[in-house]
């Protein structure tokens, strides 16, 4: 296995190509450079509503095509850890690396949308990571300007809340809630990472008022949890794939940090639309 | 396990949470949350005391349990977190791996 390429390989940063794109999801940009227009354009249509060209990125990936043949399947554990100034990402279907300190790195995978995904999320991960934000399994939705996140495994109904969401208001994501430390408080962001609702979430993002605990029951209420109780469930929801001491801590840190500004409770909820008279 | 001491590993994040502990392992992200008895075990898991001193100075003071029956427990839980990497075990104290580090939040 290959995990070094020849620096010229790296995309110099400032250089800008007919083929490359920009997809910013929470306020954080990516350049993607690939010397395929035809996988640019599917680049495109699966980060519509995130691409922003005029953002200053904080990293930049070269995406080397590999054929088909050279790809494993997807349900192969990823494996993310870092050598030197590289974080390393791999499963079976991609392989990257991204050199802090150049800022930039390469990812190599068969052409398709679903390699590039898993690599937005990884390195937003470790991203956020070092900003004290994290990436949570949580639906989120934005009203009356106001972030609100719905957290469970899967079947606890993350998509049945973002599907049951009255007009007023604005689905954030299904699947993967996009969490940024702002100021004293949180902030929740919009993701194109979509769940069994199948579309990206809007581009938006407002201040988190509330993070609930999902749990489908006979009837809506909230409880209240203790902080502990708190903590260990969104730890338990957290996206996280790296083998790295330091970062592990700064993701605790950021949980145990996030449990003292945000009220978390637990949602029992029918799943109909009744459900949401609970968040104003 | 006559001569067992036990070290907590440098690859865990652990935060306190009141009498109970939160774990993080950075080999693969599991979480891990102790109870109380189990929390005064990993706190005083410094690689210097054998198991079964802590059991008796730290567990059987502080709650009502004879030594053999929280021995066997101590015992199956050690054997428990060394099987995931969170805990560090040995026949001779542990001199270079211990203390992870724990923070009040």
């Amino acid at each position: 296995m290959v995990w070094a390429i020849p620096q010229d390989n790296f995309v110099a940063p400032g250089s800008l190509s007919f083929d490359e794109v920009i997809v910013e999801i929470g306020g954080v940009a990516i350049q993607l450079w690939t010397r395929d227009s035809g996988f640019r354009r599917v680049i495109e249509e699966r980060y519509e509503g995130f691409l922003n060209p005029g953002a200053l990125p904080a990293c930049r990936f070269e995406i080397q095509l590999t054929s088909n043949r050279q790809c494993a399947a997807t349900d192969e554990d990823v494996s993310v850890f870092k050598s030197g100034s590289k974080w390393c990402l791999k499963r079976g279907d991609f392989q990257a690396e991204w050199d802090l300190d150049r800022r930039a790195g390469w990812i190599r995978q068969c052409a398709n949308p679903y390699s590039i995904d898993s690599v937005l999320r990884i390195t937003h991960s470790l991203l956020l990571a070092m900003q004290g934000g994290f990436q949570l399994h949580a639906s989120s939705a934005i009203r009356n300007g106001r972030a609100f996140l719905f957290a469970g495994v899967s079947g606890a109904g993350k998509t049945t809340m973002a599907r049951l969401a009255p007009p007023d208001a604005v689905v954030l994501t299904d699947e993967i809630s996009y969490i940024r430390r702002i100021d004293n408080g949180y902030r929740a962001y919009g993701t194109p990472f979509a769940g069994e609702l199948g579309r990206p979430g809007a581009n938006q993002s407002a201040p988190l008022q509330q993070a609930c605990l999902l749990r489908q029951g006979q009837q809506n209420r909230l409880r209240a949890v203790s902080r502990s109780e708190a903590i260990r469930a969104l730890m338990r929801h957290v996206l996280f794939f790296a083998r790295d001491n330091e970062l592990v801590e700064e993701v605790l840190d950021s949980v145990v940090n996030f449990a003292s500004c945000v009220e978390v409770v637990e949602m029992e909820f029918t799943p109909d639309r009744r459900a949401w008279e609970l968040i104003q | 396990m006559k001569n067992c001491y036990i070290a907590r590993s440098r690859s865990v994040a652990a935060r306190q949470l009141g009498e109970e502990m939160v774990i993080m392992s950075a080999q693969d992200s599991t979480l891990f949350n102790l109870n109380p008895v189990a929390t005064l075990i990993w706190l005083a898991a410094d690689g210097q005391t054998r198991l079964e001193t802590i059991v008796q100075e730290r567990v059987c003071s502080t709650f009502e349990v004879e030594l053999e029956e929280a021995l066997r427990d101590a015992e199956q839980f050690v054997t428990e977190l060394a099987a995931h990497g969170i805990l560090l075990r040995g026949e001779t104290p542990i001199h270079d791996s211990s203390t992870a580090t724990v923070k009040l939040p």
